[in-house]
Order: C-alpha cells, then structure tokens, then sequence
C-alpha cells in the first residue's frame, strides 16, 4: 500500500551506462582495424617488342649483383654471403662515392640489381628486399642527421625530396629467368 | 558562515547521468558502422613475412587484393596443397589477373587508375615462381604500382 502511494518507483538507469560501455569495449576489441602495411614496389613496364636493351651503357662497376638460388643462398657480387650481412654490403656498396674501383661511382649512379629463381622462397625474397630497403633507409637517414641534424622521417617534403635525390632507390628486377634449375 | 550553510545543507544535485548511455550507445554504433569487415572470405591460409622497412598503405579503396598460399585445410580435400591465387572470392589460375584488374579499374573514377595499388598478400612459404608469373601478368596488365604484404617484425 505504501509503495502505491508514492507511485511506481523510477528504474535506476545509471547501469545502462555500464552496459553500453561493456558492448563498445567489446567492439573495440575485436575489431581489428587492419593497417596494411608492406613494401611498396614500382613494377618496370613490359618492354616494347622494337625496343631494343640498353644495359649496355651502365658501368659495371654501378652494378650490385644479387641473385638468389632455389636453395635460398645469396650470391653478391659472385660471393656467397649471408643475408644478415646484406645490409652492410649493400651500404658500402651505394655510400662508395668512387673510393672503392670495383664499387659505385656515386649514390645516384648505384643500381641493385635483384634477380631470383622461381624456386626462390618468398620469405628470403622479401627479407632481401627488407635489407636492400633497409640500407638506403639507414643511408638517408645518417644523410639527413649530418645535414639538418634530424631524422629523415622529421624532415619535412622539400628536404625528404632532397636527400631522396641523393640516394635514389634504384633497385632493379631482371626479366625472369630460371638460375638454378627448376623446382 | 550561516548563509554558506543553509546553501550547502541540501547538498549537491545529483548530476542525471540518464543521458549517458545515449552518449555511450552513440559511440557504440560509431565503432559498429565505421569498422569494415572483411569482405572476402580467404580460402587460402596466408601467414605474410615479417619485414621492419614497412610502410602503411594509404587510400584502401584503391588498393585490390591478390592473395597467395596453400588452400585452407577445408578446402585441400578438393584442391589440394599446392599454393593458388585467390582474387576476390574464388580461386584463380595466372592467367585471369588481368581480367581481374581491369574488372577494378571499371569500378574506378578514371582519376583514380594511376593512384591503384595491387597488393600481394602471399605466404611466406610460397615459391617465388608463382609470385613472378603474377608480377609478369600485372606488368602484362599495366598495374605497376604493388605491394608486398608483410608484417611488422625482426628477424
């Protein structure tokens, strides 16, 4: 009788709140957002069938020669070496600046050369491409420490656009072809 | 003294929190509509390789997807072990790559064609034979801007 007299009591909805806040944790955990991440490569357009190959004109010597054989084993420059240490090779290679006879003239004139076999392991092809990556990265970014003093992720356009310059990415991909037998 | 008191003696309202869940719920749906679920179903199991020299991709939009790997366990009965190409959502032999990429580029503002990316999505076990065949036809089909799909971590 007593409850009548004051009226159906209000429903406490601070709770719903707790609720609402459970489900949106809920969504935010399990959606993943998904970045794609990866490493992004230009593709040479197909060669024109009257276009004859002008490789000839490139100094050997502006060639760095990495092949990779089916057994995953890297051959650089017509030595084996271990892919840990293709970072260094390739920075002694691109930041020679004509010290060296047998390595590159000078940043901009440095060309990796990659090639593979089809029985290449797409795991070791991608780590490769990670080093050869990781060294002009390493290299801009020393570039740009004893230029302006910062990172090169800090600098802004004009100045990114600048060192890009100077080291170039140039790696090229050989038409394919098969090295080490088929598999 | 007596003044401040006699205000304070009923205490403060209680703030009506009665509105927060609407706040809350706004969120919620928020979260809900913008979060894209993946719109294919993978038939093939793909574990990408680790990489550190990563780079995000911008605009998803444009960016189509070639996924390579060993098919899934459920599948292998029918199609065995042997890494396939999945586009879209059905396997896929090499050689309708190129149909695949210009069925996006219909899809596409005519602006929009340079700025398209195709993403390699591969397993790290796959051979590189499969790899180069579908880099040789998206060269075939003019799509030279790729990515290769990778994780973020060291070796």
């Amino acid at each position: 009788m007593a409850s009548k007299r004051r009226g159906l009591p209000e429903i406490n909805a601070g709770s719903m709140a707790d609720i609402a806040f459970l489900l949106l944790i809920f969504f935010l955990v399990t959606t993943t957002m998904d970045v794609d991440t990866g490493i992004s490569r230009k593709l040479p357009p197909m060669p024109e069938a009257d276009q004859p190959e002008d490789d000839s004109q490139i100094n050997a010597r502006n060639i760095y020669v990495v092949l990779i054989n089916s057994n995953n084993q890297l051959l650089v420059e017509g030595e084996l070496m271990d892919v840990s240490q293709l970072r260094e090779g390739a920075k002694r290679f691109i930041n020679n600046n004509g010290v060296r006879q047998d390595l590159s003239e000078n940043p901009e004139k440095a060309i990796i050369s990659l090639q593979n076999d089809r029985g290449t392991a797409y795991k070791t092809y991608i780590r490769v491409q990670n080093e050869l990556a990781a060294a002009y990265n390493e290299l801009r970014n020393e570039s740009a420490l004893t230029k302006h003093g910062e990172r090169f992720i800090d600098l802004n356009k004009s100045q990114q656009k600048e060192i890009k310059k100077l080291f170039p990415q140039k790696i090229s991909e050989a038409e394919p072809k098969n090295i080490g037998g088929d598999s | 003294m007596s003044k401040f008191k006699k205000n304070g003696s009923k205490g403060m309202p209680a703030i009506s929190t009665a509105s927060l869940p609407d706040i809350v719920f706004m969120l919620l749906f928020f979260f809900m509509v913008t979060t894209v679920m993946r719109e294919t179903t993978l038939f093939v199991s793909v574990v990408t390789p680790k990489a550190t020299e990563i780079k995000k991709m911008e605009k998803k939009s444009l960016v189509s997807y070639i996924y390579i790997g060993a098919p899934v366990k459920r599948m292998q009965t029918s199609y065995g072990t042997a890494a396939r190409i999945q586009l879209n959502d059905a396997f896929a032999e090499v050689g309708e790559i190129q149909e695949f990429i210009a069925t996006e580029r219909e899809a596409k503002d005519e602006k929009e064609i340079p700025y398209m990316t195709t993403s390699i999505k591969a397993d790290e076990t796959v051979k590189m034979g499969i790899i180069t065949d579908v880099k040789q036809e998206l060269r075939k089909a003019n799509a030279l801007k790729i990515n290769y799909s990778t994780r973020k971590g060291e070796y």
